[in-house]
């Protein structure tokens, strides 16, 4: 059974949970992933998103979330105005992505050092959010909880240390999940967790064997 | 696992939980409305205390914390309100925008008297709210939000409650609300309209009987009274939109949770009791075909005048 605030709030910007709130929320969560401030963001919308996204102000919701703001923020409203402002550089395209969920957005990010983030990622009802997909390593991710994310080499061992480090720091792990492109080549691991690693133990992943990349996303 | 972090209870119900600030009550629980009534009956407590055990103990919050979130949620509700009877902004399709400021002008001439006429007014008004993409909370639903706090307000503002009580009535709510979103639905996509704007006016009519004092036994049976008569209602906004009908739907909805509280208050029972209402709403929801929920592919949405609004929006 769900609890009293997901009843009785959230208290959000419409006009829709899914198509407002949770378009926020998957702004965010690019914003998240790419770790640093944007300057610019390709969208494509797919199915009931490309349809009605003006009506519901999903392009707002979506520009909002990758400036960083909440779900409640009065600001996005304002957000392609305010986005335009700042110098962000921001383009929308619908598309059809078969059989990919009606709420589908597709978000290229580029940040100020030169970074670049791809994120797919629907809004499933409510305001709830699946990440599906991270710079093409298949994902499942929903921003409920914080999550560590590796980028390391697909070979033996990598997984019990870092499950290691985070046994040594009592960080108990509530959903995990590998994925990889090809064998022996890169691989991606996510860690949705009870509470928000500390940097010392982000940092110490990253310091892993094999491991390339170690960052963390908070729950959002 | 380290000793005395969390009961046996605890842990069968919501796993390894790392928190301590858990209280050591054994757990509170209830699936149906009959047996959130009879917990209560039984603790000689009214709904919303059971309601806010539970929540403490199950998200390992202290009650403090709990009760001002709601305070938040309530507060946010009264704005939207304010700003909702002012309001004269139209939408981002143009379609709604201005009429809550209308009815509550109106509010005095009317058939159905000041209080039930602010009250539609408000449900309205929030809606609007939503629709200019304003600050709202979703009551269950973003589509459903004015109903529960226009009902809650209007009977705020006639006898003169503190927000105390109010606060208290939305956990009844949410209550209400936790039961009929396990066992039916609250998506208008799965359910059709009566499981949001459905399940709203049962989460009022059983708040407003509590706040006037009704048992927990008469909680149950205004959600009945009021599920019934919005039982079958379809989700078919004109261009998707969360506006026509939702936004003027929100007012009828708020009258059907006090005319269904008031019934219950006046003694009138409820054939079918709650629970089965609430089974019947599901079985309902399943029945219903795709096109009349929330796809836009049936019923008004597919309208001749609808279809040219459509046109003129997207082309």
């Amino acid at each position: 059974m769900h609890g009293v605030f997901d009843i009785v709030g959230p208290i959000m910007i419409g006009p829709s949970s899914s198509h407002t709130a949770g378009a926020v929320r998957l702004g965010l969560m690019a914003r998240k992933i790419l770790g640093e401030e944007p300057v610019k963001a390709e969208i494509n919308l797919h199915g009931s998103f490309a349809r009605t996204y003006r009506g519901h102000g999903t392009d707002k919701a979506l520009i909002g979330g990758i400036l960083g703001f909440a779900p409640e923020d009065e600001r996005i409203r304002e957000a392609l105005h305010i986005a335009r402002n700042k110098g962000l550089d921001f383009s929308f395209q619908t598309v059809n992505l078969e059989e990919a969920h009606p709420n589908t957005a597709v978000i290229f990010l580029t940040g100020q050092s030169g970074r670049m983030a791809r994120v797919t990622g629907a809004s499933v009802g409510g305001g709830n959010i699946v990440i599906s997909n991270i710079d093409g390593y298949k994902v499942e991710l929903t921003g409920q909880y914080p999550a560590l994310i590796t980028i390391h080499h697909d070979c033996p061992g990598v997984i019990t240390k870092v499950t290691q480090i985070l046994a040594h720091a009592e960080v108990n792990i509530a959903f995990m999940r590998v994925s990889r492109q090809n064998r022996g080549e890169t691989a991606m691991m996510i860690m949705e967790l009870d509470e928000q690693p500390a940097p010392e133990v982000i940092a110490e992943c990253q310091q892993a064997a094999a491991v390339q990349y170690a960052f963390a996303i908070p729950a959002i | 696992m380290p000793a005395g972090r969390c009961s046996a209870v605890c842990l069968c119900h919501s796993g390894y939980l790392r928190s301590t600030r858990g209280d050591k009550e054994s757990m509170v629980n209830f699936n149906t409305i009959g047996e959130l009534a009879a917990l209560a009956a039984e603790a000689q407590q009214p709904i919303h205390e059971i309601v806010i055990q539970r929540e403490c103990h199950v998200s390992q919050t202290p009650r403090n914390e709990i009760m001002e979130s709601m305070g938040q949620n309530w507060a946010t509700m009264k704005a939207s309100i304010e700003r909702g009877i002012s309001n004269t902004e139209k939408s981002l399709s143009g379609l709604t925008g201005g009429d809550a400021k209308k009815l509550f002008a109106y509010r005095r001439q009317g058939y159905m008297g000041e209080q039930v006429l602010a009250a539609a007014a408000y449900a309205v008004g929030i809606s609007e709210v939503n629709a200019v993409m304003g600050r709202i909370v979703a009551c269950p639903t973003a589509g459903s939000c004015g109903i529960v706090p226009a009902a809650l307000y209007a009977a705020q503002q006639e006898r003169k409650l503190t927000d105390e009580q109010m606060v208290r009535a939305l956990f009844t709510a949410a209550g209400i609300g936790m039961v009929i979103d396990q066992n039916a639905s609250i998506a208008g996509a799965e359910g059709g309209c009566q499981a949001e704007c459905g399940t709203a006016a049962g989460m009022a009519a059983g708040a407003l009987v509590e706040l006037a004092g009704g048992t927990p036994a008469q909680v149950g049976n205004a959600v009945a009274l009021a599920i019934k008569n919005l039982l079958g209602l379809v989700c078919d906004p004109v261009a998707g939109l969360v506006e026509v009908p939702c936004v003027k739907r929100n007012g009828f909805a708020a009258i059907v949770a006090m005319l269904a509280a008031d019934m219950t208050l006046a003694g009138i029972d409820s054939v079918i009791p709650v629970d089965e209402v609430i089974d019947a709403m599901n079985r309902i929801g399943k029945a219903l075909p795709k096109s009349l929920r929330e796809t836009s592919e049936g019923g008004l949405a597919v309208t001749k005048t609808a279809q040219a609004i459509e046109q003129k929006l997207y082309g």
